[in-house]
């Protein structure tokens, strides 16, 4: 199994830097694959805040990497995911895959993503200038996104 | 039993935590939220939609016929929406 690295963090992150020490020191990544989610200001959001439960948010998501691992024949993968008050256009989350070739790079940093937004426990919240908020409601494209990797899930919260 | 409570499961309870000593006849995750759900009215409101609810039992998730005692953590809280 690859280097997996899992942090749940109010900081942002360097996608440069956590790039290079994904890749510090090998020789033998072909190709190193990124996804970052960041902060859409929809209808007027004044700021997305993101609550966790501490402890399982990083069982969840390792055992989610452990699964990348065993699925694609990965180097190391990378998930930073942000907690707390983050603005319109902040980073949330960052995934980074390496491998050998390209295909198992894309397709677990795809495979990486679709399970975090359904099998680790962080919510959502809108806040809207005026006071309003709202909590967000899980999607059904999200449930399809992650069920189309068909092999049994780690597990799913919705 | 220690009960946790996330995002508006948590607002409606009231609280974030606490421990809870539910009789015997309480085995499972089902059978929990339907007694805790008559501690409070604030505890009513939350677990008013059973469908809406989700469960974990010692930081893994949970089906509602997972057993559930004493030295178990639970927590309830909404379908997720992280990523």
């Amino acid at each position: 199994m690859g280097q997996v690295t899992v942090r749940v963090q109010e900081a942002p992150f360097d996608l440069a830097a956590e790039s290079a020490a994904l890749a510090a020191g090998r020789t033998d990544i072909g190709g190193l694959a990124s996804f970052v989610g960041l902060c859409r200001a929809d209808d007027g959001l004044a700021a997305l805040v993101l609550e966790h439960y501490p402890g399982m948010t990083e069982r969840a998501i390792a055992r989610i990497a452990a699964e990348a691992c065993a699925r694609w024949p990965l180097s190391g993968c990378t998930v930073i995911h942000r907690v707390g008050r983050l603005a319109p256009g902040a980073p949330i989350v960052l995934v980074l895959t390496a491998s050998t070739h390209r295909a198992a790079a894309l397709e677990s940093c795809a495979f990486l993503i679709d399970w975090l937004k359904t099998g680790a426990p962080f919510w959502k919240r809108e806040e809207f200038a005026g006071g309003r908020d709202r909590w967000v409601e899980a999607k059904s494209a999200d449930d399809a996104a992650a069920a189309r990797w068909s092999a049994p899930p780690p597990d799913g919260g919705t | 039993m220690r009960v946790l409570y996330f995002a508006w499961v948590r607002q409606k309870v009231g609280i974030a935590e606490e421990e809870v000593a539910p009789p015997p006849e309480v085995a499972d995750v089902a059978g929990l939220m339907a007694w805790l759900s008559r501690q409070s009215p604030g505890h009513a409101a939350a677990f008013a939609n059973a469908g809406q609810i989700r469960a974990a039992v010692n930081q893994d998730f949970a089906a509602p016929d997972q057993p559930v005692g004493p030295a178990d953590e639970v927590a309830f809280f909404p379908p997720v929406t992280g990523g």
